[in-house]
């Protein structure tokens, strides 16, 4: 697999390489319009989409009708002056993805399960009231593990979605559609959440940036809950001060969700340092590298990428300790009581009296809830529900709802000493392990779980942590994930642009997804043809 | 207000034997414009199927619950009202089941923390006062409701969501009671105690108070608890009283046969008279509670809680103590106005205006009540801040002696009938004092009525009320009858005072009393 840099196919498919500062530019001087930028992310998502199936369901009409409107605003900016140009959000006229869990009025939103199929969201979630407040042109929304519950996208109901830097492999999840599409090029940047790491690891895998916020830090509302008290809004860049952007865009408080915090989101996010001030803003922060975060059964290719990263930070004049997380292995079992739990409540309302299918006769309503949700929702999901009943079940709920609560206050107590002693952020690996091949942990989900090893305890306690690209192992992307005290996401950001800055002659920092050329093959199998493949040669293997 | 109840008529020897032990659990709709966790109107009563509701109440994808601080205070109120205990941070729980009218499939509740813990309720019962512990007050979200019908043909549920959301405060007690008539006053004390609060207007027949009964028997003297039987569908306080009645005597005549009871909840059937199964509980249900993340713990500022505790009215129990104990009011007139907020208003409105207690209270329990109660007087004029500044002019004219008695709840009836001022009606019926006119009128009464004269000096001391009947007649009710009476026994050869039963005329002289001077002691022709 080599980097290999396919030939665009014209002037307007080389606009789907820029990233959101250079588009937002290009927008302002007048050079190309929303409507040419929005068109040639659309024609490209439209062409690929059979060979990644990143998209659940791309919106021409919507998306041309808000590229016409930012056409317009920015017109009208431009007229008024430079003042006004100024004014603009950077994401005036840019395309992004939304994760097919964000409410969009009059819209699809599956969650990635059938029994949302045919259910049109009759209101807009917060996130996508501010995305349309300041310009963004919404193409669609992206594939995801069902209920986002999943670390490879494979739980889809809608089949499964490819990584573009090596199509038989997984890109991740539960936000894989939105990671892929942003590292494939349909959008610049995506939406995602975040609730055992399915921001992080999918932008790992995809070998782009990702950012979970702080709890509290985006509003929830009108995302499809999966586990409240961990779910987190938060974006998809391919590079660091993107993803900021998007994060400007959508934080901040809103009085529907009342876990969302009252806290100012600064306006610095849109003004990252460039690569020399990074690097200076990096000499002398005290960083933590926690010893529990490399994990029997992290690949080496892997804490190679990741020691590699730190030594660079190391050298360019960051000051960094090893730590220890000491509750750090009892994340994954805590994290598996408290988020089925949660999520056991949360999905008792697909039910199929309201939207979705209903299956039955409707003489039994016990029946027909049981087919209604026995063949609406998928394996996992119905696992998790059964985890969670158990675990709230008079008689169990003591040792285990409870004491798994107690557990994360301890995971959390963890990271509150690393902050105290000074630390500015943690370092760590985002995942154990590169983009694993599809179908390999379907059988084993405690293999599956074990992916968000990592980025799970972060969710238990709150924080925000950053998923950045550090390198290649055998030719697969690895991410590096920064920790940091609540409401630091500014911190973390000015770190990642910091690590983006040290490296930026990194050979690999050319590279683009090697599979690239393939999506636009007719030849080329779908997703979920490669999964059938996959899982015939397994059992064959069996 | 007392009802025949199935124990007293049946006060059989083994019913004797048996104590009742009876816990009450109320749901009550908290006096609140929005629902409790959005901004869709609260007042469901009589909306369109499915008009008051948004994505939240609804239980869509991606909805989140946004908590009403006034449905706290109502709750807080009430605690505050019972003495309970009140935490200093509270917090919300998921109620977990599956049902078609619970569209999250949760309800969000209180488990754990209620706002208002360890109160009490002190009722008046025949058998003297009561005191009921109150275990608990929480803040809850109502369910939707399901309307079985048949549509085309077919026996359908349809789901109507107004409801959904509303806010539900839940009220039980301790097993404290042990009577169906104290199951009754304990909830008509607390239907009182809520709405002079302002927690709710907790009106039985829309809905607003629904009151369920936990009822178990056991041997007198024993402290065991029976097996308890949980009692559904009592629509008002007389079927509260009734079901729980007919159940004592249900589960001793069961236990008398020797048949075991069964934990089970049973429904009141008014028409019947009788309880019947509803649902037999196997087992405890498992709700699975678990904190609500979605909302965060509720810290109650004791500032907030002493601003709620400050603006609470007078209670009823104080009421009713300052108006027998200070007023001087009868302990019966006490309860009569206290157990009515309009009463109570009009009457305070009185007080306010100068009237003296013992007159406002009669004017009110008698007069007002009976022309609010008959129903044809516009709301609107029996409102005490309209009415009670004219009935204070009233009663300010008869204690000053400008008006009879008569005249004046004729005046009041014609004032709430036509709208007229007081004032302006009373000016044609100024009393007649004046000695001289009344033994003119007296003189033309007896000439014309000699039969009735006659009577009287036979001794037959009814003709003189007659005769004073058509004193008052000929005078369009204006004169002083105390004194036309004194007049016609001095003429007839009766010594003054020496008149027997109180009539109109004794009424006219003491302190005004038109609830004693009621239309059988009016004088007839």
């Amino acid at each position: 697999m080599s980097g290999i840099r396919p030939a665009p196919s014209g002037a307007d498919e080389e606009l789907t390489r820029l990233g959101v500062g250079e588009l937002g530019a290009l927008l302002r001087r007048g050079e190309v319009t929303a409507t040419q930028v929005a068109l040639a992310h659309l024609e490209r998502a439209e062409r690929q989409n059979r060979a990644l199936n990143a998209w659940l369901h791309l919106d021409r009409e919507a998306a041309l009708t808000a590229a016409g409107e930012a056409d317009r605003r920015l017109a009208e900016a431009r007229r008024s002056g430079s003042e006004a140009l100024a004014a603009c959000h950077p994401l005036l006229g840019i395309p992004v993805g939304l994760k097919d869990l964000v409410s969009v009025r009059g819209g699809p939103c599956t969650a990635g399960s059938r029994i949302l199929a045919g259910y049109r969201a009759p209101y807009d979630a917060h996130i996508t009231e501010r995305l349309r407040a300041v310009g963004a042109v919404i193409l669609g929304k992206t594939n995801m593990d069902e209920f986002a519950m999943g670390s490879s996208t494979e739980h889809s109901a809608y089949g499964p979605t490819a990584n573009p830097w090596a199509l038989d492999r997984v890109p991740g999840g539960s936000s894989g559609g939105s990671a892929a599409a942003v590292a494939a090029y349909h959008v610049p940047a995506a939406i995602g959440t975040d609730t055992g790491g399915s921001i992080r690891q999918p932008a790992s895998l995809c070998g782009i940036v990702g950012l979970k916020p702080t709890y509290g830090r985006v509003s929830r509302y009108g995302i499809v809950a999966f586990a409240s008290s961990l779910d987190q809004i938060g974006p998809f860049g391919r590079s660091v001060a993107d993803a900021a952007v998007l994060l400007h865009a959508v934080a901040g408080r809103d009085e529907r969700d009342s876990t969302s915090a009252p806290v100012s989101v600064p306006d610095e996010l849109l003004a990252l340092p460039d690569d020399g001030g990074a690097a200076d803003w990096l000499r002398g922060r005290r960083l933590a590298l926690p010893r529990e975060y490399f994990v029997p059964g992290m690949e080496p290719g892997v804490e190679a990428r990741v020691r590699e990263a730190v030594a660079a930070l190391e050298a360019a004049g960051a000051v960094i300790e090893e730590v220890s997380l000491p509750h750090t292995e009892y994340g994954l079992a805590s994290y598996y009581i408290v988020a089925p739990a949660e999520a056991s409540a949360n999905l008792a309302r697909y039910d199929g009296v309201r939207f979705g299918p209903r299956l039955g006769d409707g003489r039994d309503y016990v029946a027909d809830y049981k087919r209604t949700r026995g063949e609406g929702f998928g394996a996992e999901v119905k696992r998790r529900i059964m985890l969670g009943t158990y675990a709230l079940s008079a008689g169990y709920y003591d040792a285990y709802y409870l004491k798994a609560q107690k557990v994360r206050t301890l995971i959390k107590a963890d990271f509150d000493r690393v902050f105290a002693a000074g630390f500015e952020a943690i370092v760590a690996p985002t995942s154990p392990t590169v983009a694993f091949p599809l179908g390999a942990k379907l059988a084993d989900p405690v293999a599956m779980y074990l992916s968000d090893a990592c980025t799970l305890p972060v969710n238990m306690a709150g924080l925000p942590g950053l998923s950045v690209p550090c390198g290649l192992s055998e030719g697969l992307p690895v991410g590096l994930q920064l920790i940091g005290p609540p409401w630091s996401e500014l911190t973390l950001l000015r770190l990642g642009r910091a690590y983006e800055a040290i490296t930026a002659d990194a050979p690999w920092r050319r590279l683009e997804p090697s599979d690239l050329a393939a999506l636009d093959d007719p030849a080329t199998p779908t997703p979920a043809e490669r999964l059938a493949l996959a899982r015939a040669a397994a059992a064959a293997t069996a | 207000m007392t009802v025949a109840t199935g124990a007293r008529r049946a006060a059989s020897p083994a019913l004797e034997r048996y104590e009742a032990v009876i816990g009450i659990e109320v749901h009550c709709q908290p006096k609140t414009a929005s629902k409790l966790f959005c901004r869709c109107r609260a007042d469901y009563d009589g909306a369109p199927p499915n008009s008051l509701v948004c994505p939240v109440c609804l239980g869509l994808p991606g909805v989140l619950p946004v908590l009403n601080r006034r449905a706290v205070e109502h709750v807080l109120r009430v605690g505050l009202a019972i003495g309970a205990t009140i935490p200093a941070v509270t917090r919300w729980d998921r109620k977990n089941y599956f049902y078609p009218d619970l569209p999250k499939g949760y309800q969000i509740s209180q488990y754990q923390i209620p706002l208002a813990a360890d109160g009490r309720l002190v009722v008046e019962t025949s058998e003297g006062p009561l005191t009921v512990r109150i275990r608990r007050a929480h803040l809850e979200e109502d369910t939707a409701k399901l309307v079985h019908a048949d549509l085309d043909g077919r026996a359908v549920s349809l789901v109507d969501f107004n409801r959904s959301g509303a806010p539900l405060m839940e009220i039980v007690t301790e097993p404290d009671i042990r009577t169906a008539e104290g199951a009754r006053r304990y909830a008509e004390e607390l239907q009182l105690l809520l709405r002079t609060i302002g927690a709710s207007d907790a009106d039985m027949e829309r809905g607003q108070l629904r009151v369920e009964a936990n009822v178990s028997v056991r041997p007198r003297g024993s402290t065991e608890l029976g097996t308890r039987i949980e009692i559904k569908n009592m629509n008002s306080f007389r079927s509260v009283e009734r079901a729980i009645a007919h159940e004592i005597e249900r589960q001793v005549a069961a236990l008398e046969a020797g048949e075991p009871l069964r934990q089970e909840t049973r429904g009141w059937d008014e028409n019947r008279g009788l309880t019947y199964v509803m649902r037999v509980k196997e087992s405890e249900d498992d709700y699975r509670y678990f904190p609500e993340p979605d909302l965060p713990p509720l810290r109650i500022d004791p500032a907030w809680l002493e601003a709620i505790r400050t603006e609470l009215p007078e209670l009823p129990a104080a009421r009713r103590a300052r108006y027998r104990d200070v007023l001087g009011l009868p302990p019966a007139d006490a309860a009569v106005i206290v157990g009515d907020l309009e009463a109570t208003a009009l009457f305070e409105t009185l007080l306010a205006a100068g009237s003296p207690p013992k007159a406002a209270a009669n004017w009110v329990t008698g007069e007002y009540l009976r022309h609010r109660k008959g129903g044809s007087v516009p709301a609107e004029r029996l409102a005490p801040a309209r009415l009670g500044p004219e009935l204070a002019r009233l009663i300010a004219l008869v204690e000053a002696g400008r008006l009879t008695l008569a005249n004046a709840k004729a005046i009041l009836a014609a004032h709430l009938e036509g709208g007229e001022a007081v004032e302006t009606l009373a000016a044609g019926y100024e009393r007649i004092d004046d000695a001289a006119a009344i033994e003119r009128i007296v003189d033309e009464v007896l000439a014309a009525n000699p039969a009735a004269v006659a009577d009287v000096r036979s001794g037959k001391d009814q003709a003189v009320r007659f005769l004073v009947g058509q004193v008052m007649k000929a005078t369009r009710g204006q004169a002083n009858a105390a004194r036309a009476e004194a007049a016609i026994r001095s003429r007839l050869g009766q010594a003054d005072g020496a008149q027997g039963p109180t009539g109109p005329a004794a009424a006219d002289q003491g302190p005004t009393d038109p609830a004693a001077a009621d239309p059988g002691a009016e004088p007839s022709p």
